[in-house]
């Protein structure tokens, strides 16, 4: 196929007032291909995506579409150039329907048209396969649905350059699958993609060419077929690092944590978890794995203290000396008093974990702020401890005063991690630890994880990426629904039995009956 | 579809700041106020024909011309900022206090209530104590109330603090009815004017140096608590995400009610000065409105108590300027309150420059 350039970016540069984002970025995108955008956490990869989708204008360099230099000053703009970007986070209005939010915010004259409205929607679900019902309701809808919502949207509006940012970071290996097959749909009609990942086997799986960012700066691009997953992370890290995550196995476990029918109910009476009955023990990492929202949260913030649950619930603690302390009906603070030290890195790192308007030091100081004299917080200790984790674990701040909210989503886990490690926990729970991390700075926080397994530390470790589950647990506990489908060995459980298991339930009751 | 886009650059651009400098942020605030200067300079000329500098002069005189003009101006400043000293815990948990004026008022009829009853019995350094404490408790009381429902009912505290206000006039008309003298004024006129029982004692000669003694006290211990105290640093998590706060174990809702009992109990005090420090007598306009200026006060120190001495200065001197220059050039009322509008809309702008980058187009392309 004769190969046309759809997008030229010469030596794009883009500033946030000392940073440089991007660096004379030279970037070419053709039709009919898929393009890989590689690059660690903070390498410029949205930033240089946002200036093709008008959300940024460039300080420097020019942007060429189809040939001709254009200036993109609005996402209107970027539209009616076709260029269209799926965002990591959706932009779609709850109560209105598919083909509302399609439409929305098109100028089209006379009224709105909702037959002809669902005819093209439908005219774009067939030719490329999406599965889209134009009248459900946003809120009805699954996020993989969302997405193809958001995607539909962008086709509508006529776009023939489509940019995907982290697509498929929220859906289940079987979406991921589709989304995929829709892709390459979208590739032989002769559009051209760009999707970010931070996935090597998915980069392998469904792109053309990678091109590869580090720090702001372009590296280079190679065809997808003449490189592999190692040779990706060298070019994207700068130097060489191992893709391989060590689960050495702890010789003594020790039982930590029973959980015992756990049932939690939201405020509208609906069952988050049902039954739910496990133990997690000290000296190995219990993976949970499950489609989002199927009660992960519920489970690890009832161990936390921070979810009440039904009568009948049970989840106890057993210490050193084989002591058991009920945790339920217990807010942290008097778990902490019974000297249990249970660590949790939430999902909702600066909605929970951390206050984002805080500097280091002062986050450090949530954990600790009651240890001080009198009726003075103590910040001596926290701002050391600040230092310490900045060093060990190398964040990326300009000092520990300054605000966490400015920091970017890898530094932010860094530090929210090192805090709660540096508790000494007989018990570390987190939840989705690596969500928009890079490869690197995922592979810290599982080497970390493994650390605190070793030193006979119960981990609870909730994630998303199967292959990675399948790599560093001991045990997966699967959920579905709100209820435990099975536990599984992680040395010895393959992906797909795993993704049957957070789909279909039913099936292993009837097996039960 | 090209052809649309025509290529050049945006004429203006803004962009989020990443820091500044305080000298530089600073700089930005000094050449607002200055910018707000000449603007009401040129806005004075034109309607009212008069030289900005003569105008601006007079406002001068009006808070500072005579040590009694001065003193005036260092009172009502005094209680602005102490107003303002207790809304920022409350507004710093991000409870929004809109109650002061009530929690004022309550403060003051305690103090009346006092000042009337006990005047004659009891001596001076008793009588005093009495006084600060029903203050306190009854500001702090109506405080609590809004606070105690937040936490339990999770009631909005913006209406249920209006509300207690109007509970506060009423219950002040109320009290004036009953304490009326004389009879028929519908007032409560001065407290114990012969016997100056209650009144604050002049310190080192004058009348109203005690009020500036116990406000920046106040403010004082008021930084130290948010700053570096435990409490300080709960309010801080729980205004920023109730959620953190349960994570590391801070009992939101104890948090609430304490941090609204001392809001409260600080805007008792506030009526306390009001009564017994400044008007020696009490009636629906004791609060007088000062209770929701002091939430721009508060706000525009992002609590930080020392800048708010600053800033209630400023705000009492543009007040006594205005009326100032409306008695004196005849002008209405309203011609005066143009410029304090004018000044505040350019302080509060400044802000915007002080967060975001304005670029415009490249010279060259």
């Amino acid at each position: 196929m004769e190969t046309v350039t759809a997008v030229q970016m010469k030596d794009v540069t883009k500033r946030f007032g000392e940073v440089v984002a991007n660096n004379k970025v030279n970037l070419e995108l053709k039709r009919g291909e898929i393009l890989s955008l590689l690059g660690e956490n903070g390498s410029g990869k949205t930033t240089l995506m946002n200036m093709l989708a008008g959300i940024y204008y460039p300080d420097e360099g020019q942007i060429l579409v189809n040939g001709k230099e254009v200036s993109i000053r609005s996402p209107k703009d970027a539209y009616d150039l076709g260029i269209g970007m799926i965002h990591q986070h959706f932009k779609l209005v709850d109560v209105f329907t598919a083909a509302e939010n399609i439409v929305l915010g098109l100028k089209e004259s006379g009224k709105l048209d909702r037959k002809a409205i669902a005819a093209k929607v439908k005219e774009i679900s067939d030719r490329y396969g999406f599965d889209i019902d134009p009248n459900q309701k946003i809120y009805d809808m699954s996020v993989s649905q969302k997405q193809t919502v958001e995607i539909v949207k962008v086709l509508y509006r006529g776009a023939d350059i489509l940019i995907l940012d982290e697509p498929t970071a929220v859906l289940t290996p079987q979406e991921t699958d589709k989304l995929f097959a829709v892709m390459r749909n979208m590739k032989a009609d002769g559009k051209a993609l760009v999707i970010i990942t931070h996935k090597l086997h998915e980069v392998m799986d469904v792109s053309d060419r990678v091109a590869v960012l580090r720090k702001g700066e372009y590296i280079g691009d190679v065809a997808t077929k003449d490189t592999d997953p190692q040779k990706l992370t060298d070019m994207m890290v700068g130097h060489a690092v191992t893709l391989n995550i060590d689960r050495p196995q702890m010789d003594h476990l020790t039982e930590r944590i029973e959980v015992q029918h756990l049932t939690v109910k939201d405020k509208d009476g609906i069952n988050q978890l049902t039954d739910v009955s496990f133990t997690a023990k000290g000296g190995e990492i219990l993976g949970i794995a499950g489609i989002s929202g199927s009660g992960q949260k519920q489970l690890l913030e009832a161990i936390a203290g921070l979810q009440s649950a039904e009568s009948g619930s049970h989840i106890i603690y057993k210490d050193e000396s084989g002591k058991e302390h009920e945790l339920l009906g217990k807010n942290p603070l008097d778990i902490a008093k019974m000297g249990v030290v249970l660590s949790f890195v939430p999902e909702d790192r600066l909605g929970m974990g951390l206050v984002g308007d805080m500097d280091l030091t002062d986050n450090m100081l949530l954990r600790s702020y009651l240890t001080g004299r009198g009726i003075f917080a103590d910040r001596k200790t926290p701002r050391q401890l600040a230092e310490r984790v900045v060093e060990e674990l190398e964040v990326v701040t300009p000092s520990v005063n300054t605000q966490v909210r400015k920091l970017s989503g890898g530094n932010v886990q860094k530090v929210l991690v090192g805090r709660e490690i540096a508790m000494n926990p007989t018990v570390l729970m987190s939840a989705y630890a690596v969500r928009g991390l890079d490869i690197n700075t995922s592979y810290t926080i599982y080497n970390l994880m493994t650390e605190q397994k070793m030193k006979g530390v119960a981990v609870i470790y909730v994630g998303e990426d199967l292959d990675v589950l399948l790599e560093l647990c001991d045990r997966i506990l699967v959920l579905c629904g709100g209820q435990v489908s099975g536990i599984v060995d992680g040395r010895s459980a393959t992906k797909e039995g795993i993704g049957l298991m957070m789909t279909q339930l039913q099936e292993k009751e009837e097996e039960r009956a | 579809m090209n052809s649309k886009v025509e290529h050049s650059e945006p004429l203006i651009r803004i962009s989020k700041r990443t820091g500044i400098s305080r000298g530089k942020a600073w700089t930005i605030r000094g050449v607002a106020l200055l910018l707000a200067l000449i603007v009401s300079g040129l806005v004075i000329f034109a309607i009212v024909k008069l030289s900005p500098l003569k105008v601006y002069g007079a406002m001068f005189e009006g808070a500072f011309g005579t040590s009694k003009r001065a003193w005036a101006t260092i009172r009502d400043s005094m209680m602005m900022l102490c107003i303002a000293v207790g809304l920022a815990p409350a507004f710093k948990m991000r409870f929004w206090n809109i109650g002061a004026e009530g929690q004022i008022l309550v403060g003051g009829i305690a103090t009346a209530a006092c000042m009337i009853n006990f005047g004659k019995s009891m001596p001076a350094p008793l009588l005093f104590l009495v006084m600060i404490v029903t203050s306190i408790i009854c500001g702090a009381v109506w405080g609590v109330i809004p606070g105690i429902f937040k936490a339990k009912w999770n009631t909005n505290e913006t209406l249920f603090t209006l509300m207690m206000n109007y509970v506060a006039i009423q219950l002040t008309s109320y009290c004036v009815a009953k304490w009326e003298s004389p009879p028929g004024s519908n007032s409560v006129g001065i407290i114990n004017q012969t016997s100056r029982a209650g009144w604050f004692p002049s310190l080192f000669g004058q009348a109203y140096m005690l009020n500036v003694v116990i406000v920046l006290i106040l403010t004082i211990l008021m930084y130290i608590y948010l700053k570096y105290s435990k409490h300080g640093y709960e309010i801080a998590v729980v205004g920023d995400s109730e959620n953190t706060a349960r994570y590391a174990g801070i009992s939101v809702k104890k948090v609430y009610v304490r941090t609204m009992a001392l809001s409260g109990a600080i805007c008792g005090v506030a009526g306390f000065l009001a009564v017994s420090g400044a008007s020696h007598t009490i009636s629906t306009s004791t609060a007088g409105g000062r209770g929701f200026t002091a939430i721009i006060v508060a706000w525009l120190a992002k609590f930080n108590t020392f800048v708010m001495i600053l800033i209630s200065f400023l705000l009492i001197f543009l007040e006594k300027g205005a009326i100032e220059i409306a008695s004196r050039y005849h002008l209405n009322d309203y011609a005066s309150q143009i410029i304090t509008g004018i000044i505040l809309f350019f302080i509060l702008g400044s802000e915007f420059f002080i967060n975001y980058n304005v670029n415009f187009r490249h010279k060259h392309n």
